[in-house]
This record gives structure tokens, C-alpha cells and sequence, in this order.
């Protein structure tokens, strides 16, 4: 039961990660390799406003939010509207955002230094509960909640609201969708922002999570979400969400079950495994190439 | 202004030549005459500077550990230049955690005749770098490097730092003695030498006692999450935990062991001896238990004017790193004045006969296998602090 819930909150971490990264590439067609980037600039951006302004952790999540959508506009303007019409604009905003992160990052350690920084040590509710004989931190409780309340929120907006229906239509055809009077380029820049602040959302639950921020945080995951947002289908939202809680479930059981060493040989090896059956992925539509 | 342009640039190759076949030639001679000097021991008197190079990381995953190894040199340096006689010009140079990086840093070392080489800061990059000034024959004297094999590389690599074959097998015993245990869980982190050489001594040091190891349990280096390892863990019933990872995965695997309820002793490797543990993992850290080459309450004059000197220089408290960094250079003056010269064979040759002499790690000898012998000391944090275990 402790290792079901570890897998849990580990993965809806994973989850909302990767929520974020199928969010523009799902819209736009765009890979944004500055998503890893938000996802470490806001867990020290967290610990700076725990550390320095003395706010509690529960108010630093929305204003980590909104620095994650003003990084998500950033990104946008700089690495990816500049290149949008050129003919490679898929690889060059792919390889300026990989830029872009290296600029983040590099900006990270002339702030805050090389060391790992960790959130004050009284500044989590010690509040700890029992269910079914395994031991839960509130803070893990309010993990998985905002997680998943985010991407729930996400999916709604996508599905009902105007800004949703205009997302799907640029999905569909971008040409179209400004033909049809929709504001593309505001659009694709919401779209950036709000990917960007669940990535940093993402960021600052991880680092609270753990008790542990480092410079190379985004790197790390940055696989991980890759994985689950191929396994899930490219551009899924419920699939990045179930591919996460599942990779964070693969990981788990691999521990318990198999030995700590074949933790991500077993967990990839199963993502694998998955696309072998379902090379479209879990939720994803075999598209059809059009001419 | 094609031709030109190259006239001007074969013009510049060859002054630059002649410039530098002046400055070595030059060179060569001024450091020969300068760093023999007169007299003996304390009454020794040498022109030159002595110019010894660190490579330590200062960037990367060990950073914090070579903060403190600078500093330990840098209080040292200061201190024994006002020393008549002798002057140390020290210089730091980064490996950023990186064993190329510590190769090129080793490699500039070698090549601008520097004296001796401390470092660099891990095992896994000694391994790599120190071989370099071997073959160049520079002596190197390692002074946090634990792992097993580190002075076997060659005659001219000696070390200050207690080994992890050294003080483990001391932690262990002691750990069992003091807690009674019967049934313990091990867990290591098998990506790194460091890490691994130690598991390696605690299993086979726990292999000797009547202890049981119920399971082994194995993470990365760079993990941050340890929760299901630890349920793992939890659900053997272990009387203690030992585990041999770096201060990194040291602070939130303790904390995350605490959330899930392990009450029992946690024994770390070299790795936990960090008071940044305190410091990050608050409460959690109580009864994490350590052995350490350095006991930082030890009443010997030169640990007590250490920590006085250290508190005012840096205005915190050193830790091992600083301790033994700071022992690294007083041994080396040692070498150089016994002979009077900081000629790089006159300094092995000194480092070699280090016997019985009173350091802050204590009263210190170097061995035949060029490895440091004193004593060790087992350490539980208690109330926020390093303290002796009883």
C-alpha cells in the first residue's frame, strides 16, 4: 500500500510534468526543450520565496504559476516566434529552446551557485496520516490533489472554453484558424504560458517533494517526460496523465519487486513494451499522413 | 592583404617561439636556485615561493565539499606564510566535479613547475587525474579521497584523508556494540567509486560480525526520491540502516526515511560526515550516526586555535573537509622544511617520513603504502550536533 501511494505522487508529478510538454506539442506541434529548464528555475524561484520572503509554501505555488507562464511567454517569443516561418521552424524552435535552457540554467547558477538548495526545514506541515498502515505527508496529500486538480482543469479548459476551441482548431490547421478570425499568435502564447506554469508547478511540488532543488533537476525528468508523453500518445492530455502515474508505478514496483538496480531499466523496458503493442501510444490517434 | 596578413602572422609564431624558449630557459634556472634553500626545520630559509596547486570541486555535485577543502587551504596558507622562512603560493584551480576537467587542471599544474599538487576533491576523478602528475613526477597529496587503491597509482600520490577501509570497520563496530544490532539493512548508491568502496568495506565489515544483512538496496548518485527504497526497507524491520552515499542523497533520504517512520539508527559512509546535514535535514538528522576522520570537539591545541581562527576567518564552523585540508598543508610544510627544499623529489621524499606529527586530525604518520594512519572517532548527531558516540 506505501509503495502504491509512493508510486502515486511520484508520478502525478511525472504527470503534470508532462502535461505541460504534450500541451504545446499537441497544439502546435512544437517540442519545447525549455520546459525542463522552467521545471528547475521554478523549484529554486519556490525556495527563494519560502527562504527569503517568508511566505508559506501554500502561496508560493500560485506566484511560482505565474512565473512559469511569464517563462512560458519568454520562451515563446524568443525561441519560437522569431523561427515560425521558416520552412525547418519545427527543428530550429526545437534546438533554440535547448538554447533557451541553457540560458536558464546558466542563469540559475550565477543566482544561487552550484549547490543543491532545499526548502527551511520547518517549513512543512508536519501533519502525517495513516492510511491502511502506510504513512502520508499532508504535503503528499496536497501533491496529488493540485496535480491532479491542474490537469483536470486543463483538460475542461481545452475541451469547453473559447481559448480551448481555439487551440484545437490551430491543432488541426493553423491556416484555417486564422482564416476562421482566431488570434493565432495569442493563442499559441497562452498555450506556452500555461504549459510553462504547470511545468513550474510541477517544479516546485518535485523539489517540495523530495526537499532537494539542484541545477540539473530538469535534466532528469526530462527523459522521464519524454517517455510518458510518447507512451501516452503525442499531444494526449489524459495520456500524459496516465503515463505518468504509470511510470511512477513502473518505478515502484520494479523496487519492490525486481531489485533497486533494475528500477529504470524495468520501468523503460515497460514503456517499451507498451509501444511495441500500441505504437501510437496509449491514447494517441494513429494519424494519417496527409499529402 | 592576404600576404600580408600571413607575414605578420609567421612573424607573430615565430616571436612568440623566441619569447618562450627566453621564458623556460630563464625560468628553469631561477627555480632551481630558488627553491633549495638553508637551514633545516624551522630555521629554514627558501628564496622562492613555493608554488602548490589544488584542484578541487568547486562547481558540480561535490561543490560543497571543495568550499571547505579551499578554505581549510587558504586559512593554512595564510597562516604558515607569517611563519619566517618559508612562503606557499597557493592556487586554486576548479575540476568542476568533472574528471576531464581535473586531467587539463592537472595537466597545467605539471607543466608550470609547481611544487606539489593537492586533490582533487572525489575518488572517481583522483582515479582519473592523479596519474597524470605520477608520470610527470609531481608528488600529489590527496586529502579527501577515501576510496581503496588511490595511493597504489604510484609512488609520488600520498594521502591525508583516512580511507573508508579505515574508519568504517570502527563505525560498524562501534554501531553494533552501542545499539545492539541484530538485523540490518544496507543501502548504496552504485554509480560512484566513492560510494561503492564503501559499501564494499561495510559489507564486508558486517559480514565479520554476527549481524544480519536482511537485503541490499542500491540507488543513483543522482536520486533524489528514495521513498520506495525506503518502504522496502521499513518493511524488513531492520535495528538500523547503513547507507554509503554522498551528502546529496544523504539529507533527503534521511528526511524521507523519518516521514515514513524509520525511528532506527541511520550509519552513513564518509559522505553524511557533513554538518550540512544538520543544517538541511533538520530533526530528521537526529541519530544518524558517522564515523569521521576528524573529531571537531577534540581538545588538542592545534584543532582548538583551528576553530577559533577558522569561526573568525569564514565566520562558520569548518567541517572534515577543512579540517583535513588544512592538516594537508602543515604536513607538506613539514616535508618541504626537513629537507629545506621544495623541489618536487625533496618533497616526497619529506612527505614519505612523516611520523607522529601533531596536526588538527590529531598526531598523524604516513605508512610505507604512502596512506595517512591516526586515530578515527564515531560520531550521532544529537540535538542538532556531532557528538561522540558513547
Amino acid at each position: 500500500m506505501q509503495q502504491l501511494l509512493n508510486g502515486l505522487f511520484t508520478g502525478s508529478i511525472y504527470a503534470l510534468f508532462a502535461i505541460g510538454f504534450t500541451l504545446v506539442f499537441g497544439v502546435l506541434d512544437r517540442l519545447n526543450l525549455a520546459h525542463p529548464a522552467v521545471f528547475a528555475v521554478s523549484a529554486f524561484v519556490g525556495i527563494e520565496l519560502v527562504e527569503v520572503a517568508g511566505l508559506s509554501i501554500w502561496y508560493t505555488l500560485p506566484i511560482v504559476f505565474v512565473v512559469g507562464g511569464l517563462l512560458g511567454i519568454i520562451i515563446e517569443r524568443v525561441a519560437f516566434r522569431p523561427l515560425k516561418n521558416r520552412p525547418d521552424a519545427h527543428f530550429a524552435g526545437l534546438i533554440s529552446s535547448i538554447a533557451l535552457a541553457g540560458m536558464f540554467i546558466a542563469l540559475l547558477q550565477w543566482r544561487y551557485g552550484p549547490n543543491t538548495r532545499r526548502f527551511p526545514a520547518d517549513s512543512f506541515p508536519s501533519t502525517t496520516f495513516t492510511v491502511f498502515g502506510a504513512q502520508v505527508t499532508l504535503l503528499q496529500v496536497a501533491i496529488l490533489v493540485i496535480s491532479v486538480a491542474l490537469m483536470v482543469a486543463l483538460t475542461l479548459l481545452v475541451a469547453k472554453s473559447r481559448l480551448g476551441r481555439g487551440m484545437r482548431a490551430i491543432a488541426e490547421n493553423p491556416t484555417a484558424a486564422r482564416v476562421l478570425g482566431i488570434n493565432v499568435d495569442r493563442v499559441t502564447m497562452t498555450t506556452f504560458a500555461i504549459s510553462s506554469a504547470l511545468g513550474a508547478v510541477a517544479g516546485a511540488l518535485f523539489a517540495m517533494n523530495v526537499n532537494s532543488a539542484q541545477l540539473g533537476m530538469g535534466t532528469a525528468i526530462e527523459l522521464k517526460g519524454l517517455a510518458v508523453i510518447i507512451v501516452g500518445g503525442m499531444g494526449s492530455l489524459p495520456g500524459a496523465l496516465v503515463g505518468g502515474l504509470l511510470l511512477g508505478l513502473a518505478e515502484v514496483f520494479a523496487v519492490a519487486n525486481i531489485g533497486s538496480s533494475w528500477r529504470d531499466m524495468v520501468a523503460f523496458g515497460l514503456l517499451f513494451l507498451i509501444l511495441l503493442v500500441r505504437p501510437q501510444g496509449l491514447f494517441g490517434a494513429r494519424k494519417v499522413r496527409e499529402v | 592583404m592576404r600576404t600580408n596578413l600571413f607575414k605578420l602572422t609567421a612573424a607573430a609564431g615565430v616571436l612568440a617561439l623566441a619569447l618562450t624558449a627566453c621564458g623556460s630557459d630563464d625560468g628553469g634556472d631561477d627555480t632551481d636556485g630558488a627553491l633549495a634553500g638553508e637551514g633545516s626545520g624551522d630555521d629554514c630559509v627558501i628564496d622562492g615561493e613555493v608554488a602548490i596547486g589544488a584542484a578541487l570541486s568547486l562547481t558540480g555535485a561535490a561543490a560543497s565539499y571543495g568550499e571547505s577543502q579551499k578554505n581549510g587551504l587558504e586559512l593554512a596558507a595564510e597562516q604558515l606564510n607569517e611563519k619566517e622562512g618559508v612562503t606557499y603560493a597557493l592556487t586554486v584551480e576548479d575540476d568542476q566535479t568533472d574528471p576531464r576537467q581535473a586531467i587539463s587542471v592537472f595537466e597545467g599544474f605539471a607543466g608550470d613547475g609547481t611544487s606539489l599538487i593537492i586533490g582533487p576533491t572525489l575518488s572517481n576523478t583522483a582515479f582519473q587525474a592523479q596519474p597524470i602528475a605520477q608520470e610527470e613526477g609531481v608528488p600529489v597529496l590527496a586529502i579527501s579521497n577515501t576510496a581503496a587503491g588511490i595511493t597504489e597509482q604510484g609512488d609520488y600520490i600520498f594521502r591525508n584523508s583516512l580511507t573508508e577501509a579505515q574508519v568504517i570497520p570502527q563505525t560498524v563496530a562501534k554501531s553494533i556494540e552501542t545499539y545492539g544490532l541484530e538485523n540490518v539493512v544496507v543501502m548504496y548508491s552504485n554509480d560512484d567509486a566513492f560510494t561503492e568502496s564503501g559499501y564494499e568495506v561495510m559489507a564486508s565489515s558486517l559480514e565479520e560480525s554476527d549481524v544480519t544483512v536482511a537485503d541490499t538496496l542500491t540507488f543513483s548518485k543522482a536520486d533524489t526520491d528514495f521513498r520506495a527504497l525506503l518502504t522496502e526497507a521499513k518493511n524488513l524491520n531492520p535495528d538500523a540502516i547503513f547507507v554509503s552515499g554522498l551528502i546529496e542523497a544523504a539529507i533527503p533520504l534521511v528526511t524521507q526515511a523519518r516521514e515514513l517512520g524509520i525511528d532506527v539508527p541511520i550509519i552513513g559512509g564518509n559522505g553524511f560526515n557533513n554538518p550540512q546535514l544538520m543544517a538541511d535535514a533538520g530533526e530528521a538528522a537526529e541519530g544518524v550516526v558517522v564515523g569521521a576522520a576528524w573529531n571537531s570537539a577534540s581538545d588538542n591545541a592545534e584543532n582548538t586555535a583551528f576553530l577559533a581562527d577558522y569561526e573568525e576567518k569564514f565566520g562558520g564552523q569548518p567541517d572534515q573537509f577543512a579540517a583535513q585540508a588544512f592538516a594537508a598543508l602543515h604536513i607538506v610544510d613539514h616535508a618541504v622544511r626537513e629537507d629545506c627544499s621544495a623541489d618536487r623529489d625533496a618533497i616526497k621524499a619529506g612527505l614519505g617520513n612523516i611520523t607522529d606529527l601533531p596536526t588538527v586530525l590529531g598526531s598523524i604518520s604516513i605508512n610505507a603504502d604512502r596512506d595517512a594512519e591516526h586515530d578515527a572517532v564515531v560520531q550521532v548527531v544529537k540535538d542538532g550536533a556531532f557528538t561522540v558516540l558513547p
